[in-house]
């Protein structure tokens, strides 16, 4: 008896690792496209970043004199990085809150059940479909010392007109208007679904007690939303330590450095200075940014928000 | 109080979409504008003639560049699909060990930005000798850990028994692939596409980088060469050439918003 209990067990165990070793198998023939682009196009040169960071390279991006975490002091002293450092900073301020505040008064408004509003959503929207390139360059004329319509509004009631784009106080603000303008289409998107998500009873219940609309939004709408507001804000917040188009088109970095983002100063550091080494060291600064974000994020901002 | 609060709210509406609304009605009021009636400073272009886009497509090959671009946003959009499609199909349906680490790994690569990467990535493209061709604007990108989470959250919504009767009908895997999950998980499926197609059409760095000839250049690209050539004499010329690089991607959008709306809320939500 003993004996075909084990036997029987051993048969289980066997067919168990057999089954085991199917399954492993077709994963990673599911899973190997994936797997191979992701080892070449993001960990594999992300490790090579690290490696440049710690090198001298040629103009051909060959690590050349070891430097150890020279090209980090190096630009941890340069006074163009801080400029980089604080310009990017000040970017994201002027741009995260404001474009949430405006995307989610907009899908406010355009959550109300009346006729044609699926008008204004598609146009509200439709900031999504426009690229980099094409923003920046019509708000490259908007703000057109001469002929740009904000200059031209200016004037015709008096003002002096503005250097929207050659002033350093008024070029991140200009920048970041355009930057802003752009990301409206993709967080009204977002925050309006997720108006569409919340549970129609609760307004109703609220409405027979009488609760107000705003009283309606800070105790309904706004702990309801919580989880798209927390996802919209850090998809803004990583994009706009992503920016490069727009600075491309408007300053190139300028004036006096006063928009020169962090990822337009790799830029040019790797690919007009030829500098790969300490271009490397910025990107993993970036990347550290990034990370420290995200995890933050996701530490504080969890507790705040309410799930359904 | 009943007509006040739509009449407001009306208001509102139509206030915001004209301010939102206006750069890209201002583009295509000034892309009929002869140079000398933007230095009159006018504002209503006194005919709508098509002579600056006749001019546009004459300084560039901007025909060629629609082309490219339009060629490889579908090439990187049918191999995100595939690829994400394979991967979270994997997740969803294979037991197999480790599983989950390897999902959370997947999931870890959202957190790097990809500029992070672009020096040596731009010295590999060079290395396998890829500037100015198609594979470098198109296979670095196929793989997407977004697309794979969105693909993977609508798969498990599949029920069970539909797997465990396909199972037992003896379907192969690609079958029941074909004949029940893409059909059970279409809007997610068209909105990743979608999504794709928009976020490659309106790449400009990676295109600036891998790119130096108009070979395989993109619109965006052309965009920008557009304005540094013709930015003191003809803005009208150049707006012409940004209603014509932004025309497919809004008609795209327009037709699909419902989709990409519901299926990104889903996205991020689950």
């Amino acid at each position: 008896m003993k004996s075909t209990a084990e036997l029987q067990e051993k048969s289980v165990t066997k067919i168990d690792t057999k089954w085991r070793f199917i399954y492993w198998r077709s994963a990673i023939l599911y899973l190997l496209p994936s797997i191979i682009l992701f080892s070449v196009f993001l960990f594999y040169p992300l490790g090579k970043t690290l490696y440049l960071s710690f090198f001298l390279t040629d103009q051909q991006g060959n690590a050349n004199v070891f430097v150890g975490l020279e090209n980090y002091q190096y630009i941890l002293q340069a006074e163009s990085f801080h400029k980089s450092i604080k310009a990017t900073i000040l970017f994201v301020l002027y741009t995260v809150p404001t474009g949430v505040i405006i995307s989610l008064f907009l899908a406010l408004l355009a959550n109300e059940k009346i006729k044609g509003v699926g008008i204004f959503r598609t146009i509200y929207s439709s900031t999504m479909g426009i690229s980099v390139a094409a923003s920046a360059v019509v708000w490259l004329f908007i703000f057109h010392p001469s002929m740009g319509i904000l200059n031209q509004l200016i004037t015709s009631i008096g003002g002096t007109s503005i250097d929207w784009l050659l002033h350093p106080n008024w070029a991140l603000v200009s920048v970041s208007v355009t930057t802003i303008w752009m990301n409206i289409g993709f967080s009204f998107l977002i925050i309006l679904g997720g108006l569409q998500n919340i549970d129609d009873h609760l307004y109703e219940s609220a409405r027979i007690s009488g609760a107000s609309y705003f009283y309606q939004l800070r105790r309904i709408t706004i702990p309801m939303l919580s989880p798209t507001l927390f996802f919209v804000i850090t998809v803004s917040l990583i994009n706009a330590f992503q920016t490069f188009g727009q600075v491309d088109i408007l300053t190139q970095g300028g004036p006096s450095e006063s928009t020169n983002l962090i990822v337009y100063s790799i830029y040019r550091e790797a690919f007009v200075n030829y500098q790969f080494g300490t271009a490397s060291a910025q990107s993993i600064f970036l990347f550290i940014c990034i990370l420290i974000v995200t995890i933050l994020q996701f530490k504080f901002g969890e507790r705040k928000v309410h799930y359904q | 109080m009943k007509i006040l609060r739509p009449t407001i709210t009306y208001l509102l509406l139509i206030m915001t979409a004209v301010i939102v609304f206006f750069p890209v009605v201002y583009a295509f009021l000034i892309s009929f504008m002869s140079g000398a009636e933007l230095l009159q400073g006018k504002f209503i272009p006194e005919s709508f003639h098509l002579e600056n886009y006749q001019k546009a497509f004459e300084r560039l090959p901007l025909a060629h560049y629609l082309w490219n671009s339009f060629f490889v946003s579908t090439v990187v959009m049918l191999g995100q699909l595939i690829v994400s499609a394979l991967a979270a199909y994997a997740f969803v349906f294979i037991p197999f060990k480790g599983r989950n680490i390897v999902f959370f790994i997947f999931i870890s690569t959202m957190m790097i930005p990809w500029e992070a990467t672009m020096i040596p990535n731009f010295l590999t493209i060079q290395q396998l000798d890829w500037i100015n061709n198609y594979q470098s604007l198109t296979i670095p990108f196929f793989a997407i850990a977004f697309g794979t989470f969105l693909l993977r959250q609508h798969f498990l919504t599949i029920p069970k028994e539909l797997k465990e009767a396909s199972d037992i009908a003896g379907l192969r895997s690609f079958k029941f692939f074909w004949k029940v999950v893409i059909p059970y998980c279409r809007t997610s499926f068209v909105t990743l596409g979608a999504y794709g197609f928009l976020t490659t059409w309106n790449m400009y760095l990676w295109p600036l980088l891998v790119t130096n000839n108009d070979q395989v250049r993109t619109v965006q690209i052309g965009l920008k060469q557009l304005q540094t050539q013709e930015m003191a004499s003809e803005w009208g010329v150049v707006m012409a050439g940004v209603i014509i690089v932004i025309i497919p991607t809004l008609i795209l959008l327009f037709l699909g918003q419902k989709q990409l709306q519901k299926g990104l809320a889903q996205g991020a939500l689950k």
